[in-house]
């Protein structure tokens, strides 16, 4: 394997977790729900991913109870935001320090402890011989999800009517209603949708990027995938390139070291990223065209105007 | 025999201690166009809210087709055939035509169910393209989506909630023709509104709601425009104001070849040139959407001029604050750039008079309460007390607590938008004498879509179209006719 084909290989893997929880929190933004719990949610998932694969020796358990335990957390936030109506960046701030603290409190005793099995390498027959695309093919069974998964939700969001739906909800909730709509519903199974990708993102970290679990190993990944989110204008697609955008900064911090490149600056990397799109997100005629959910963060009420 | 397809009985419908609809009775049937007349507030959009089940009533029953039904959402609303077309557009802006309107049909693909509705648009005669952005639509071209999506669900009964409101009278005769069309097909249609000659023109029975009472229903032929007013209002008011002469004074607004931007950098504006003088009212008239909005937004400072000049009192005018100076501005955005909701009466009034009012640097309370007391008297506020929140009052209370703000100040220039909008025909009067009577030692510059009100109160009218001024007409001089093609577009100078 050629060096740029392996370094485009370990971007993608360092990637896989950022982008399978944008791309859930894509979903939550989209329907109008603003949920900054997804560090929390992730770190609750790599624990209780880990627990699970290591006491019943079964993957697809670990990977399942880490994407419900995500759901349960959301429906937290989806009770405080859609329900009660309530401030949704102070619940989503408070679920990912309970989140954190959680993930603490059940993970005390499983450091230092090895996973006898975690995720393995997958390569493609063929593909995976192929110079520099071969390195997408070279990659364990969730990053090859992952692939699917943006496809799909892509495809969901922009050429169906339920796409159509979340996207009026979230930019205009009273349109959505008086179609029919049922606003509450939608932004519930976005949320809870949003929860469980972004469980299962933290499930990723513990069982198959690096099969171990150290206390906060969602190291501050929850909030580039918030950033991210927005970095991709709420769009799957560009949450992929961005995910490898973001995930590629992440393996230069390492590599760049030697040459006296400071890790440190280059981790500020994605923020500024940030910056830039929300920047750019406030020209008027851009943010209409990209479709920026108008009613991000504001809670809904019928008999209200 | 005519069928029966809703009715509703005794519908009560409270907002905490506002009673909006006091045991409605309103019966539509089959093959009807049912106008359902009152003034802002009267409690017709509640009624229709309930039946869309957008609102809960507290008391009451609802009948479609004979059956009780019990309406809690408008999916419910939408099953039993019934279709809204609102007051104003709830789209998706950053959707297409075709995806605001797909989204209501069967079938998972984005664009099934699309040729369903161009046979729609074909058969009423509604010409769209499909792939627009909503955002770049004007506001007949929103309607005309709202009015396909309340065909397209109201198979049995369609709501129109004031449909007339903001369209030139161009689009409301094709507007008419569709309602005619949908009526032969034996649908029941609701026709929500307060202008008398519309519902005349196309209503076969009027229900006259009044102050969340019904005080009439009746067929169209049993009733004529002055008993219609009667029964809106209460009692019978004169809505003629006599204008008499003033003498004109010096120029305190002169604008030189205008040109104004729009939020999206579209020229909004397009080189407007004009004077107004002490004594005078200038009606600006036009459709909304023409360029008034950016007009009154670089004349009051609030945006800036891209070419030409704007000069009050000879003075180029290079802020709000330079505008403030000698100007009063009564926006028709009421709340937000009128007054802020979240402070109380006292306070509102204070934002323009605190200077007035206090001794180095501090607020003399209890001379700003008096002061305060006086305006609210004079204008007819009803708040119970000036500790109350300027947004809890009514929308009527609300445009007073404006007028006495801004007509109080005794400013060279007062700039008018749509002054009485969503006024009762009472306070409209107040408001349109007190502009007159303001004239004699102010210049008045009016924005108005009502054109009964510029033609009452104008001095000189201009009519704008497409941001630039079809004509300037002296009042004396003017055939509402031709100025009503004039804003359509339909006919240049």
């Amino acid at each position: 394997m050629d060096y740029i084909t392996e370094f485009i290989a370990m971007m993608i893997s360092a990637s896989t977790a950022i982008l399978l929880a944008a791309l859930g929190e894509i979903y939550a933004e989209r329907s109008g729900v603003l949920n900054l719990g997804v560090e929390g949610m992730m770190a609750v998932g790599a624990t209780i991913a880990f627990y699970a694969t290591l006491s019943t020796g079964n993957i697809i358990i670990g990977l399942l109870s880490a994407s419900i335990s995500g759901m349960l957390l959301s429906l937290i936030h989806g009770f405080i935001s859609i329900t009660i109506r309530s401030n949704q960046v102070i619940s989503g701030l408070a679920l990912s320090m309970m989140g954190l603290g959680i993930s603490s409190l059940i993970g005390r005793n499983l450091i230092g402890t090895p996973l006898r099995n975690s995720l393995g390498i997958i390569e493609v027959a063929l593909l995976s011989d192929i110079p520099v695309i071969g390195a997408f093919f070279r990659q364990n069974a969730l990053t090859f999800f992952s692939y699917i998964l943006t496809a799909i939700l892509w495809y969901i969001l922009f050429k169906t009517k339920i796409g159509i739906a979340i996207r009026m909800v979230g930019d205009n909730p009273k349109s959505a209603d008086s179609l029919g709509i049922n606003v509450y519903t939608v932004r519930y199974r976005c949320t809870l949708l949003g929860g469980a990708l972004a469980g299962l993102a933290g499930a990723y970290l513990s069982v198959a990027y690096t099969p171990t679990w150290i206390e906060g190993m969602t190291a501050g990944q929850g909030w580039i995938a918030l950033a991210l989110t927005v970095f991709s204008a709420w769009n799957p697609l560009y949450a992929l390139i961005g995910s490898y955008l973001f995930g590629g900064i992440r393996i230069l911090q390492f590599r760049l070291q030697p040459l006296g490149l400071s890790p440190p600056l280059l981790s500020t990397l994605p923020y500024l990223f940030t910056i830039i799109s929300l920047a750019l997100l406030n020209i008027e005629k851009i943010r209409w065209r990209i479709g920026a959910p108008q009613h991000l963060g504001k809670p809904y009420h019928r008999e209200e105007a | 025999m005519m069928e029966e397809l809703v009715r509703m009985v005794r519908i009560t419908k409270r907002f905490s201690n506002v009673v909006a609809n006091d045991s409605i009775d309103f019966t539509l049937y089959r093959g009807e166009v049912h106008g359902l007349l009152g003034e802002n507030g009267a409690g017709k959009s509640t009624l229709m809210n309930i039946l869309y089940g957008l609102y809960k009533p507290d008391d009451g029953e609802i009948y479609v087709e004979g059956r009780r039904v019990y309406i809690n959402s408008p999916k419910d609303a939408i099953r039993l055939g019934i279709g809204r077309v609102p007051q104003l557009p709830e789209l998706v802006e950053s959707l297409t035509v075709a995806e605001n309107l797909t989204v209501l049909l069967p079938g998972l693909h984005a664009s099934s169910g699309l040729d369903y509705i161009l046979e729609v648009a074909r058969r009423y005669g509604i010409s769209l393209d499909f792939d627009a952005i909503v955002y770049h639509l004007s506001f007949g071209e929103k309607h005309k989506i709202e009015l396909i999506k309340g065909i397209v669900r109201g198979s049995k009964i369609l709501i129109l909630d004031e449909p007339t409101t903001m369209l030139s009278p161009w689009e409301v005769n094709s507007l008419f023709d569709c309602i005619s069309k949908m009526r032969d097909e034996g649908r029941g249609i609701v026709f929500v509104s307060h202008r008398i000659p519309e519902v005349l023109r196309i209503a076969d029975r009027i229900t006259v709601l009044r102050r969340g009472r019904c005080v009439a229903s009746v067929t169209r032929n049993e009733v004529d425009e002055h008993e219609l007013v009667r029964l809106m209002i209460g009692t019978d008011i004169d809505r003629h104001t006599v204008r008499d002469r003033v003498e004109l004074g010096e120029e305190v607004l002169r604008v030189e070849d205008l040109h104004v931007l729009d939020d999206m950098g579209g020229e909004a504006v397009r080189g407007v040139n004009f004077y107004v003088r002490r004594g005078e009212i200038f009606g600006i008239a036009g459709v909304a959407g023409n360029g008034q909005r950016e007009l009154v937004e670089a004349i009051t400072g609030l945006r800036d001029v891209s070419r030409g000049r704007i000069l009050i009192k000879g003075e180029e005018l290079s802020s709000p604050r330079r505008f403030r100076l000698y100007g009063s501005h009564i926006p028709d955005e009421r709340i937000g750039l009128g007054l802020l909701p979240s402070f109380t009466v006292l306070d509102n009034i204070a934002l323009t008079f605190y200077k007035n009012f206090s001794n180095n640097g501090f607020i003399k309370f209890n001379e700003l309460k008096l002061h305060t007391e006086r305006l609210v008297e004079t204008y007819d506020v009803v708040t119970p007390s000036l500790g109350t929140l300027a947004g809890k009052l009514s929308g009527g209370n609300i445009a007073r607590l404006i007028l006495a703000r801004e007509l109080s100040s005794d400013k060279d220039l007062i700039v008018a938008v749509h002054p009485t909008f969503g006024l009762d025909i009472a306070s409209t009067n107040k408001v349109r004498k007190l502009l007159l009577e303001l004239r004699r030692k102010s210049a008045v510059l009016l924005v108005s879509e009502d054109l009964e009100e510029i033609l009452q109160l104008s001095d000189r009218i201009a009519v704008m179209y497409g941001g630039r001024f079809v004509d300037i007409v002296e009042a004396d001089e003017a055939d509402p006719e031709k100025i009503g093609l004039m804003m359509s577009g339909v006919m240049g100078s």
